[in-house]
Protein backbone atom coordinates (compact mmCIF):
# COMPACT_ATOMS: atom_id res chain seq x y z
CA UNK A 1 0.00 0.00 0.00
CA UNK A 2 1.31 3.25 -0.82
CA UNK A 3 0.32 6.34 1.03
CA UNK A 4 0.44 9.50 -0.29
CA UNK A 5 2.75 11.76 2.36
CA UNK A 6 1.46 14.98 4.01
CA UNK A 7 4.53 16.33 5.89
CA UNK A 8 1.80 17.86 8.82
CA UNK A 9 0.15 14.93 9.84
CA UNK A 10 0.74 11.38 11.24
CA UNK A 11 -0.71 8.52 10.76
CA UNK A 12 -0.88 4.90 12.25
CA UNK A 13 -2.98 2.41 12.50
CA UNK A 14 -3.40 -1.30 14.37
CA UNK A 15 -5.96 -3.60 14.24
CA UNK A 16 -6.81 -5.62 17.51
CA UNK A 17 -8.57 -8.37 18.12
CA UNK A 18 -11.26 -7.13 20.68
CA UNK A 19 -14.84 -5.47 20.42
CA UNK A 20 -15.06 -2.37 19.31
CA UNK A 21 -16.36 -0.90 22.83
CA UNK A 22 -13.48 -2.54 24.63
CA UNK A 23 -10.90 -1.68 21.89
CA UNK A 24 -12.62 2.17 22.83
CA UNK A 25 -12.49 1.76 26.75
CA UNK A 26 -9.19 0.56 26.87
CA UNK A 27 -7.48 2.70 24.69
CA UNK A 28 -8.88 5.94 27.06
CA UNK A 29 -9.41 4.25 30.43
CA UNK A 30 -6.33 2.18 30.63
CA UNK A 31 -4.17 5.47 28.77
CA UNK A 32 -1.88 5.20 31.89
CA UNK A 33 -0.66 1.77 30.73
CA UNK A 34 -0.40 2.38 27.50
CA UNK A 35 1.83 5.38 27.40
CA UNK A 36 5.25 5.25 27.52
CA UNK A 37 5.94 5.53 30.82
CA UNK A 38 9.55 6.86 29.70
CA UNK A 39 7.87 10.38 27.81
CA UNK A 40 7.91 12.02 31.11
CA UNK A 41 8.12 15.70 31.35
CA UNK A 42 7.74 16.10 34.76
CA UNK A 43 10.95 16.02 37.40
CA UNK A 44 10.02 13.16 38.93
CA UNK A 45 8.44 9.85 38.52
CA UNK A 46 5.24 9.43 37.02
CA UNK A 47 2.89 8.16 39.28
CA UNK A 48 -0.45 7.49 36.83
CA UNK A 49 -1.32 9.55 33.20
CA UNK A 50 -5.21 10.43 33.38
CA UNK A 51 -7.62 10.56 30.96
CA UNK A 52 -10.52 12.65 31.69
CA UNK A 53 -13.46 10.55 29.90
CA UNK A 54 -15.49 13.58 28.41
CA UNK A 55 -15.19 16.26 26.00
CA UNK A 56 -13.60 19.34 27.83
CA UNK A 57 -11.68 16.80 29.97
CA UNK A 58 -7.43 16.79 30.90
CA UNK A 59 -5.28 14.05 30.12
CA UNK A 60 -2.30 14.60 32.18
CA UNK A 61 0.84 12.88 34.11
CA UNK A 62 0.85 12.86 37.84
CA UNK A 63 4.16 12.59 39.62
CA UNK A 64 4.85 10.74 42.57
CA UNK A 65 4.84 13.69 44.71
CA UNK A 66 2.10 14.95 43.49
CA UNK A 67 2.83 17.29 40.70
CA UNK A 68 0.75 17.70 37.81
CA UNK A 69 1.79 18.14 33.67
CA UNK A 70 -1.79 17.96 31.79
CA UNK A 71 -0.81 17.68 28.21
CA UNK A 72 -3.74 17.60 26.54
CA UNK A 73 -7.15 18.61 26.19
CA UNK A 74 -9.98 16.17 25.25
CA UNK A 75 -11.72 17.53 22.30
CA UNK A 76 -14.29 15.24 21.13
CA UNK A 77 -15.25 12.23 23.11
CA UNK A 78 -17.92 10.12 21.19
CA UNK A 79 -17.31 5.92 22.37
CA UNK A 80 -17.38 4.00 21.00
CA UNK A 81 -16.26 5.45 17.82
CA UNK A 82 -14.10 8.38 18.04
CA UNK A 83 -11.93 10.62 20.49
CA UNK A 84 -10.08 13.64 19.66
CA UNK A 85 -7.26 15.44 21.85
CA UNK A 86 -5.22 18.34 21.81
CA UNK A 87 -1.01 17.94 21.82
CA UNK A 88 0.00 20.48 23.86
CA UNK A 89 3.51 19.87 24.42
CA UNK A 90 6.11 21.87 22.36
CA UNK A 91 8.95 20.51 19.96
CA UNK A 92 10.89 20.80 22.93
CA UNK A 93 9.50 18.72 25.47
CA UNK A 94 7.37 21.40 27.08
CA UNK A 95 3.50 22.33 28.64
CA UNK A 96 2.49 24.54 25.25
CA UNK A 97 0.39 27.03 26.90
CA UNK A 98 -1.04 28.64 23.58
CA UNK A 99 -3.03 26.79 21.83
CA UNK A 100 -2.49 28.48 18.48
CA UNK A 101 0.87 26.41 18.53
CA UNK A 102 -0.36 22.75 19.84
CA UNK A 103 -1.36 20.10 16.98
CA UNK A 104 -3.97 17.32 17.47
CA UNK A 105 -4.85 13.44 17.81
CA UNK A 106 -8.04 11.63 16.79
CA UNK A 107 -8.50 8.32 16.90
CA UNK A 108 -10.96 6.78 15.33
CA UNK A 109 -12.26 3.13 16.36
CA UNK A 110 -13.74 0.39 13.08
CA UNK A 111 -15.43 -2.41 13.78
CA UNK A 112 -14.35 -5.09 11.22
CA UNK A 113 -15.89 -7.73 12.95
CA UNK A 114 -17.58 -8.76 16.13
CA UNK A 115 -14.51 -9.37 18.10
CA UNK A 116 -12.03 -6.95 15.64
CA UNK A 117 -11.21 -3.19 15.44
CA UNK A 118 -9.41 -1.00 13.62
CA UNK A 119 -7.83 1.59 14.95
CA UNK A 120 -6.56 4.85 13.10
CA UNK A 121 -4.66 7.27 14.63
CA UNK A 122 -4.02 11.11 12.91
CA UNK A 123 -1.62 13.41 14.53
CA UNK A 124 -2.26 16.38 12.34
CA UNK A 125 -1.84 19.96 12.41
CA UNK A 126 1.96 19.27 13.29
CA UNK A 127 2.98 22.28 11.47
CA UNK A 128 1.56 24.56 14.20
CA UNK A 129 4.30 23.99 16.23
CA UNK A 130 6.10 25.10 13.99
CA UNK A 131 7.99 28.19 15.81
CA UNK A 132 9.53 25.63 18.03
CA UNK A 133 11.60 24.52 15.06
CA UNK A 134 14.56 26.30 15.16
CA UNK A 135 15.36 25.65 18.27
CA UNK A 136 14.56 22.50 18.43
CA UNK A 137 17.34 21.89 15.94
CA UNK A 138 19.70 23.85 17.98
CA UNK A 139 18.71 21.46 20.69
CA UNK A 140 19.48 18.24 18.51
CA UNK A 141 23.02 19.19 18.65
CA UNK A 142 23.21 19.04 22.46
CA UNK A 143 24.28 16.60 24.51
CA UNK A 144 20.57 17.16 26.83
CA UNK A 145 18.38 17.60 23.89
CA UNK A 146 16.05 15.31 21.87
CA UNK A 147 19.43 12.61 21.20
CA UNK A 148 19.13 12.16 25.01
CA UNK A 149 15.72 11.46 25.01
CA UNK A 150 15.47 9.19 21.60
CA UNK A 151 18.37 7.50 23.25
CA UNK A 152 16.44 6.85 26.82
CA UNK A 153 13.49 5.91 24.02
CA UNK A 154 15.95 3.77 22.05
CA UNK A 155 16.79 2.11 25.48
CA UNK A 156 13.22 0.98 25.81
CA UNK A 157 13.11 -0.73 22.37
CA UNK A 158 14.60 -4.08 23.05
CA UNK A 159 15.03 -6.12 19.46
CA UNK A 160 13.03 -9.14 19.43
CA UNK B 1 13.19 -4.95 -5.44
CA UNK B 2 10.34 -3.30 -3.75
CA UNK B 3 10.25 0.79 -4.10
CA UNK B 4 11.51 2.78 -1.50
CA UNK B 5 10.81 6.46 -1.88
CA UNK B 6 7.14 5.84 -1.27
CA UNK B 7 7.42 5.10 2.30
CA UNK B 8 6.19 7.16 5.30
CA UNK B 9 7.97 7.82 8.24
CA UNK B 10 5.86 4.85 9.73
CA UNK B 11 5.99 2.20 7.58
CA UNK B 12 10.07 3.21 7.24
CA UNK B 13 10.65 3.29 11.27
CA UNK B 14 8.16 -0.10 11.58
CA UNK B 15 11.41 -2.08 10.81
CA UNK B 16 13.59 -2.61 13.62
CA UNK B 17 16.94 -2.31 11.30
CA UNK B 18 15.78 0.69 10.26
CA UNK B 19 14.95 1.93 13.59
CA UNK B 20 18.17 0.72 15.25
CA UNK B 21 19.71 2.13 12.28
CA UNK B 22 17.77 5.78 12.55
CA UNK B 23 18.66 5.63 16.41
CA UNK B 24 22.30 4.93 15.80
CA UNK B 25 22.18 8.57 13.20
CA UNK B 26 20.15 10.56 15.97
CA UNK B 27 23.29 10.03 18.67
CA UNK B 28 25.57 11.57 15.32
CA UNK B 29 26.12 11.60 11.73
CA UNK B 30 27.66 8.80 10.20
CA UNK B 31 28.97 6.53 6.96
CA UNK B 32 27.80 3.69 6.03
CA UNK B 33 30.44 1.55 6.76
CA UNK B 34 30.53 2.69 10.31
CA UNK B 35 26.68 1.99 10.47
CA UNK B 36 27.11 -1.40 9.08
CA UNK B 37 29.36 -2.02 11.81
CA UNK B 38 27.68 -3.56 14.97
CA UNK B 39 24.73 -4.37 12.76
CA UNK B 40 23.86 -8.09 11.67
CA UNK B 41 23.12 -7.34 8.23
CA UNK B 42 25.40 -6.74 5.23
CA UNK B 43 26.58 -3.06 4.56
CA UNK B 44 24.75 -3.17 0.51
CA UNK B 45 21.53 -3.73 3.45
CA UNK B 46 22.11 -0.62 5.43
CA UNK B 47 22.39 1.10 2.17
CA UNK B 48 18.86 -0.13 0.63
CA UNK B 49 17.64 1.06 4.41
CA UNK B 50 18.76 4.05 4.05
CA UNK B 51 17.65 4.48 0.75
CA UNK B 52 13.82 3.94 2.89
CA UNK B 53 14.30 6.52 5.17
CA UNK B 54 15.77 9.05 2.98
CA UNK B 55 12.81 8.79 1.40
CA UNK B 56 10.62 9.12 4.31
CA UNK B 57 12.34 12.20 4.54
CA UNK B 58 14.09 11.04 8.00
CA UNK B 59 17.52 11.34 6.88
CA UNK B 60 19.86 13.43 4.57
CA UNK B 61 23.27 12.27 2.78
CA UNK B 62 25.96 14.75 1.81
CA UNK B 63 29.35 13.30 0.30
CA UNK B 64 32.34 13.77 2.15
CA UNK B 65 35.91 12.75 -0.13
CA UNK B 66 35.22 9.22 -0.64
CA UNK B 67 32.47 8.63 1.77
CA UNK B 68 28.65 9.32 2.19
CA UNK B 69 27.90 10.78 5.62
CA UNK B 70 24.42 9.87 6.54
CA UNK B 71 22.47 12.18 9.32
CA UNK B 72 18.93 12.66 10.51
CA UNK B 73 17.29 15.19 8.56
CA UNK B 74 17.68 18.17 10.44
CA UNK B 75 14.66 20.32 9.26
CA UNK B 76 12.63 20.67 12.38
CA UNK B 77 9.35 18.85 11.16
CA UNK B 78 11.30 15.54 10.50
CA UNK B 79 12.59 15.43 13.40
CA UNK B 80 9.07 16.09 15.02
CA UNK B 81 7.58 13.76 12.45
CA UNK B 82 10.39 10.83 13.29
CA UNK B 83 9.92 11.52 17.29
CA UNK B 84 6.25 10.97 17.29
CA UNK B 85 6.23 8.56 14.48
CA UNK B 86 8.75 6.44 17.47
CA UNK B 87 5.75 7.62 20.04
CA UNK B 88 3.09 6.40 18.64
CA UNK B 89 4.46 3.31 17.18
CA UNK B 90 5.35 1.83 20.91
CA UNK B 91 1.98 3.59 22.25
CA UNK B 92 0.17 1.60 19.54
CA UNK B 93 1.88 -1.75 20.31
CA UNK B 94 1.51 -1.36 23.45
CA UNK B 95 -2.23 -0.74 23.54
CA UNK B 96 -2.86 -4.05 21.28
CA UNK B 97 -0.57 -6.09 23.95
CA UNK B 98 -3.42 -4.96 26.77
CA UNK B 99 -6.64 -4.80 24.40
CA UNK B 100 -5.74 -8.47 23.63
CA UNK B 101 -5.21 -9.61 27.39
CA UNK B 102 -8.08 -12.38 27.93
CA UNK B 103 -10.66 -11.05 30.22
CA UNK B 104 -12.46 -13.32 32.49
CA UNK B 105 -15.09 -14.79 30.52
CA UNK B 106 -12.57 -15.56 28.27
CA UNK B 107 -10.86 -19.26 27.95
Amino acid sequence: MSTQTEPTAIHAQIVVEAPIERAFRVFTEDFDRIKPREHNMLGVEIAETVFEPRAGGRVFDRGVDGSEFQWARVLAFEPPDRVVFSWDISPQWQIESDEAKTSEVEVRFIAEGPERTRVELEHRHLDRHGEGWPSMRDAVDSEGGWPLYLQRYAGVITPA
Amino acid sequence: MQAYATATPWEALGDPTRRAIFERLVEGPSPVNDLARGLPVSRPAVSQHLKVLKGAGLVVDRQAGRHRIYAVDPTGLAQLRGELELFWSKTLAAYKAIVEQPTEEDE
